[in-house]
């Protein structure tokens, strides 16, 4: 029956998107429920009406913007970040971990490259928090910035990143959304953990109910856009890799067979790679023994993935068509800095 | 309008009833069109895939339960890897029950086919190669199962991994049959899994032929119950060209197979022929851990019969002159490190003959080997599980 629905919503999709694109010049600016918790995958982004208007992303009511401490990392892509509550509903703080989804409610995240009036929106990807669970959506927007279209099988766009590299940039697949969005075969939000957002905004979200409470720890990992030389490198790398690396690299994760877990809380040395064998790295492990060696980041496959962008080679393996010479330099001041035994 | 909404309904009554099957030919668009395919797929559906070459610049992926992705032959169907510019695999399985028979991967810039967590798959007449042969740069692993409960890989062919052919790693209930590896670092490797069957495979030019490693800091260890029988395993002599660091690095070119740590390993009735090391090398796992859950020691090993043919005539083995002088122009088939737990290390049948390096214990240096003929009593009989994949997934290819 899932696919009679599946179907059916898909070409209801299309009838209404003509519909719904009409409307949200005179119903401005609200999001519709029936299409965000509905069985559907949409055609078009517009037809969620997250936004009132689409390229300048002027978020809809109970659309709430949002920035993280240390973000992911992709090709050095801005993101225009968005919480949609449903009315009447709202967030519950779990510690300082992922903060709790209403049903209904919606995650939407842009990227862009350039600034001012030469930005271009490249993609929107959409987590959609359903009866039966998370559901994640890619959208492609358009050469003329006027809509973003459902982006099944992904996609890739030849752009130059801020760092001025001329890349083939790849926006994913839907499964491969869920290969970062995964823990125990289940798509989950990776990055709305209290700890990376931060606490004046988590406070805003409590005075407008859109939040139960501020929870202990909130707002801990380090500010990555605020950060200094002289700042100590391990909070700030073990921020970096707990972002762009440890939705996999967790157990449960997608890369849970590795046994490395790059997860903020862990603390076990070899679990983060320190001393740690390659299991299934093949060339990625690049001549060297070590995931991690303390003082010797040259010798560390951590780094040596990190600082490639070469498939088959390259880590994260997804999203990312470029090296963050940024996220290199923390990390390597990291294991440099790391006593040796 | 209506037209639309008809066919809408026609299709809500029409699709959930029978599984479907998906038809992608190559050409314009092949790569979207076979993603969308993949992603859109019902549980059940078959997804035939046309003669022809499939040019693919990103990684496939296959999430849906139940699904069947068939080509139109090993030879036929060509997913063409050689110009990837992302992903990690040519195609990566998260789903359960998913057969995949009848096509080629070329060239993927990683792995092959990964699938994780994806419980009882069939891998059936799947061919990778990498087509410059064997070289560091090319993927590590052509068929590489992992996390799974319940794996058969049959009539596949895989040549040129730069770590290992077929690859199953922590996973159980498994069957590796009717394969061909050749040109791989190692031909067939099952590490930290447990209850394998492999047999009738043809591993030749490898640089190692069969492995079965179980390795420390893993989230699953404790492997054993292997069975390698009947297999073909010869001219395994291409130089190692596994990139360094990685665990097959170490494999000497010219083992036959290859048992390190495990708990019960049966090795009978194969056919071993020129391979220049060893033709079966037992040892314990030799680098320094720190994971209390692990065992380094290879137990409960068996060789039975085998046809033991030339081999041991040119080993990559330090003091090589000395050894093959004293063993009269080529070691015995069997090497063995001499490491055992509790007595319950290395076992042989009537007529098996080796040689031990006496060693004592795991990670001990070579420079202290004192070698010498195996001294073994002879077993008379012995029991081993029955081990394998589930009768379901044979049936399945029927």
């Amino acid at each position: 029956m899932r696919r009679g629905f599946a179907l059916l919503a898909a070409a209801a999709a299309l009838l209404t998107g003509t519909i719904a694109a009409r409307a949200t010049v005179i119903v401005e600016s609200r999001v519709d429920d029936a299409v965000v918790a509905g069985a559907g995958m949409p055609r078009t982004l517009s037809e969620f009406g997250f936004f009132a208007d689409g390229r300048g992303h002027e978020p809809a009511s109970n659309v709430h913007p949002y920035a993280l401490n240390t973000p992911l990392w992709s090709d050095g892509a801005d993101k225009l970040r968005f919480i949609y509550l449903p009315e009447g509903t709202q967030l519950t703080a779990d510690g300082e971990g992922l903060l709790q989804f209403p049903v209904g409610a919606a995650i939407i995240k842009t990227f862009a490259f350039g600034e001012g009036a030469a930005r271009r929106l490249i993609e929107t990807r959409v987590l959609l928090h359903r009866a039966d669970g998370w559901t994640a959506l890619p959208y492609r927007w358009n050469a003329e910035q006027t809509e973003a279209t459902l982006a099944l099988a992904g996609g890739r766009i030849d752009l130059v990143t801020p760092a001025g590299e001329a890349i083939s940039y790849a926006i994913p697949n839907k499964n491969q959304c869920k290969s970062c969005h995964s823990k125990d075969g289940q798509v989950i939000p990776i990055g709305p953990k209290a700890r990376n957002l931060p606490a004046d905004w988590l406070g805003q979200m409590v005075s407008t109910g859109a939040l139960d409470r501020v929870p202990n720890g909130a707002g801990r990992l380090p500010v990555w856009a605020a950060r200094t030389a002289t700042d100590s490198a391990a909070p700030l790398a073990r921020a970096y890799l707990d972002v762009n690396c440890a939705h996999c690299h967790q157990p449960g994760g997608g890369a849970s067979n590795s046994g490395l877990d790059l997860r903020w809380e862990q603390d076990a040395s070899h679990a983060l790679g320190i001393m740690k064998r390659p299991v299934a790295a093949g060339r990625g492990a690049g001549g060297h023994d070590f995931s991690v060696l303390p003082g010797q980041p040259d010798k560390s496959i951590l780094l040596y993935r990190m600082d490639s962008a070469e498939p088959g080679i390259a880590m994260p393996e997804l999203g990312k068509s470029s090296i963050d010479r940024e996220g290199v330099a923390v990390v390597r001041r990291w294991i440099l800095e790391m006593k040796t035994e | 309008m209506k037209r639309l909404i008809l066919a809408a309904a026609l299709l809500a009554s029409a699709a959930p009833l029978a599984a479907e099957t998906h038809r992608v030919e190559p050409g314009e668009g092949a790569a979207q069109r076979l993603q969308e395919a993949l992603i859109l797929a019902a549980p059940g559906d078959v997804i035939e895939l046309g003669a022809g070459r499939f040019t693919l610049t990103d990684g496939l992926s296959l999430d849906v339960d139940g699904v069947t992705v068939r080509g139109a032959g090993m030879d036929e169907t060509v997913l063409d890897f050689t110009t990837q510019q992302g992903a990690g695999e040519g195609l990566l399985v998260t789903s359960d029950n998913v057969t995949l028979r009848d096509f080629a991967l070329e060239n993927p810039k990683g792995d092959g086919i990964k699938s994780k967590g994806a419980d009882n798959i069939v891998y059936s007449r799947i061919r990778v190669t990498w087509t410059g042969g064997p070289l560091a740069t090319n993927g590590a692993y052509g068929i590489y199962p992992v996390e799974s409960t319940g794996v058969l890989v049959t009539g596949s062919k895989v040549s040129g991994a730069s770590d290992a052919g077929i690859y199953v790693g922590q996973s159980r209930d498994i069957t590796v049959r009717n394969n061909i590896v050749e040109a791989n670092v190692a031909g067939i490797e099952i590490e930290n899994s447990r209850n394998a069957l492999v047999e009738n495979n043809i591993a030749t030019r490898n640089t190692g032929g069969l492995l079965v490693f179980d390795l420390p800091g893993l989230p699953v260890m404790n492997g054993g119950n292997v069975i390698l029988r009947r297999n073909l395993v010869i001219d395994n002599d291409t130089p190692n060209f596994a990139p360094p660091g990685n665990i097959v690095a170490g494999v000497r070119r010219g083992t036959g197979i290859l048992v390190m740590a495990n708990d019960g390993v049966l090795i009978e009735d194969n056919i071993f022929e020129n391979n220049p090391t060893a033709h079966v090398m037992v040892v314990a796992y030799t680098q320094a851990f720190e994971d209390a859950r692990y065992n380094p020691y290879a137990r409960n090993v068996i060789v039975g019969p085998n046809t033991f043919g030339r081999g041991g005539d040119d080993p990559q083995i330090d003091g090589k002159e000395q050894l093959l002088e004293a063993f009269g122009g080529a070691l015995p088939p069997v090497m063995w490190d001499g490491v055992v737990e509790d007595g319950n290390g290395l076992m042989i049948g009537e007529g098996v003959t080796g040689w031990t390096l006496n060693l004592s214990k795991p990670g001990q240096s070579l420079a202290e080997a004192q070698p010498a003929p195996l001294d073994l009593v002879p077993l008379e009989s012995w029991g081993f599980p029955d081990v394998g994949a589930p009768a379901e997934l044979e049936a399945r290819l029927k």
